[in-house]
């Protein structure tokens, strides 16, 4: 391995590490937010949306990434939608982390008791603010280790995003390659670099986990 | 006449499985009822009814003369006139102490939060459960949760309160805390109904004694004394005295 080398490289996957990073957490923030409000849509047994998020689900988990920002980047143009290469990064990993992390908050959701609600419901709390302060901050928090599982799944799927020309890190790693062959050069500095980024959630994950358990559960 | 809870006629089933049939009961204001009876005899599914926990399928709920059915937009409104304890506590496990009580004031009732903290201290102090006001549920003893349960139902002040067997999962040490707590609202007067199997406590807490069996009143009486030396129906009767051998023993 050439050290010069990979020095040279550095500042490229250093761009590609912040475009990594940007498409990854807005895909997630997008997952996170369709996970609770399709959890919630399930929570509450809303007729007929409660179907079309068990659709969703099935839908998004049972296939392949790769398969679905094709279709969202090749396919929809032909309809007529176009979208980004970025936009279309954001949209497909949104997606499919939306279906995971609704099946984590629901996982959550259900493991607080019914006579949790009912307790609340009995000191005079409506449905809405049963579930708004009390039943989501608990199920929120038993979440949290699921949820950190499903940020860094998502955020290792972003290496498929070098298939719709995103400069991300897998692309700047298969571009260098082709251009000047330092394979092992290349390669090393991949491997450092997803752990750059993902070393940082799982510790980031395990103290907000253990801080959450401290504030009250287990009895 | 002043009755603060009024049931007629209630009648209640699980999949044509019924619990509880044709139940008439009144209840005035500042009266203990204590209700007692066999295991699964529909005692806690009764009191379940009584703030619209549980659908009924006839009869009438009233209390303060507003019917209470699961169904109507008012039942929301109408359970803070209704407090409940349970057997499980079922304090809120994200929540400290002081914020188990003062929640539902606060965002239930759009109370103040110097104010409601401010009783919610002074009946703390009352259960001598100050210095935890701070603590999280799962660091208190199982006597001490369910008196921040009971001081939590206060402070909505509800004009009735239902305790559902909130002795039975405690240590015989705590029961005592807890009854002490519930016989000194007694005595100021609160509206509570009991369910219980603590017989001596109901013996010195009751206004009128409710024995339940197979989902139905058996027997009612103001005499709470003359039940307990000598039940009318044979099936009290009964359960009293296997109640009896067992504290015998």
């Amino acid at each position: 391995m050439d050290k010069d080398v990979i020095i040279s490289y550095i500042p490229h996957f250093k761009e590609a590490l912040f475009l990594t990073l940007k498409i990854g957490w807005l895909g997630i923030l997008l997952s996170l937010i369709i996970g609770l409000v399709g959890a919630s849509l399930l929570h509450f047994k809303v007729k007929f949306l409660q179907k079309i998020v068990g659709i969703y689900i099935e839908i998004f988990r049972n296939t392949p990434l790769l398969i679905q920002l094709f279709f969202i980047y090749f396919a929809l143009p032909k309809v007529g939608i176009q979208i980004t290469a970025e936009k279309c990064g954001v949209l497909g990993l949104g997606l499919l982390g939306g279906a995971y992390m609704i099946e984590t908050f629901r996982s959550g959701l259900e493991a607080v008791t019914t006579i949790q609600t009912e307790s609340a419901l009995s000191l005079g709390f409506s449905k809405a603010k049963t579930f708004r302060y009390i039943i989501l901050p608990q199920a929120l928090s038993m979440s949290i280790p699921g949820l950190v599982a499903n940020i860094i799944f998502l955020l290792k799927e972003t290496s498929v995003f070098s298939t719709i020309s995103l400069m991300d890190l897998m692309f700047t790693a298969k571009d260098l390659i082709g251009m000047y062959a330092k394979t092992t050069e290349n390669l090393f500095l991949l491997v450092v670099f997803y752990l750059i980024m993902l070393i940082p959630v799982s510790i980031i994950g395990a103290i907000v986990e253990r801080k959450v358990r401290y504030a009250g559960f287990g009895d | 006449m002043n009755e603060l809870l009024d049931v007629k006629y209630l009648h209640k089933e699980f999949d044509n499985n019924v619990v509880l049939k044709d139940i008439n009961l009144s209840v005035k204001k500042g009266e203990v009822v204590v209700i007692i009876g066999p295991s699964g005899c529909g005692k806690s599914t009764f009191l379940r009814c009584l703030n619209g926990l549980e659908e009924i399928q006839s009869g009438v709920i009233r209390v303060d003369g507003l019917e209470v059915n699961p169904k109507n937009k008012d039942i929301v409104k109408l359970r803070q006139k209704i407090g409940m304890v349970f057997q499980s506590y079922e304090l809120f496990p994200h929540l400290s102490v002081i914020d188990n009580l003062i929640i539902a004031p606060m965002k239930v009732q759009k109370r103040k939060r110097e104010e409601v903290t401010k009783e919610a201290l002074k009946l703390l102090d009352r259960v001598d459960l100050l210095d935890k006001k701070d603590m999280y549920p799962r660091q208190l003893s199982g006597g001490q949760k369910q008196r921040v349960a009971i001081v939590r139902a206060l402070l909505v002040h509800p004009e009735i309160i239902l305790f559902d067997e909130v002795t039975a999962a405690l240590d015989p040490e705590m029961v005592y805390e807890v009854l002490e707590t519930m016989q000194e609202l007694a005595r100021q007067g609160s509206t509570m109904i009991i369910v219980t199997h603590e017989m001596n406590f109901a013996k010195a807490v009751a206004d009128k004694i409710i024995f339940f069996d197979k989902g139905e009143i058996v027997e009612e009486t103001d005499d709470v004394e003359g039940f307990f030396a000598s039940p009318k129906t044979e099936r009290a009767a009964k359960f009293l005295d296997r109640f009896q051998f067992t504290t015998r023993l």
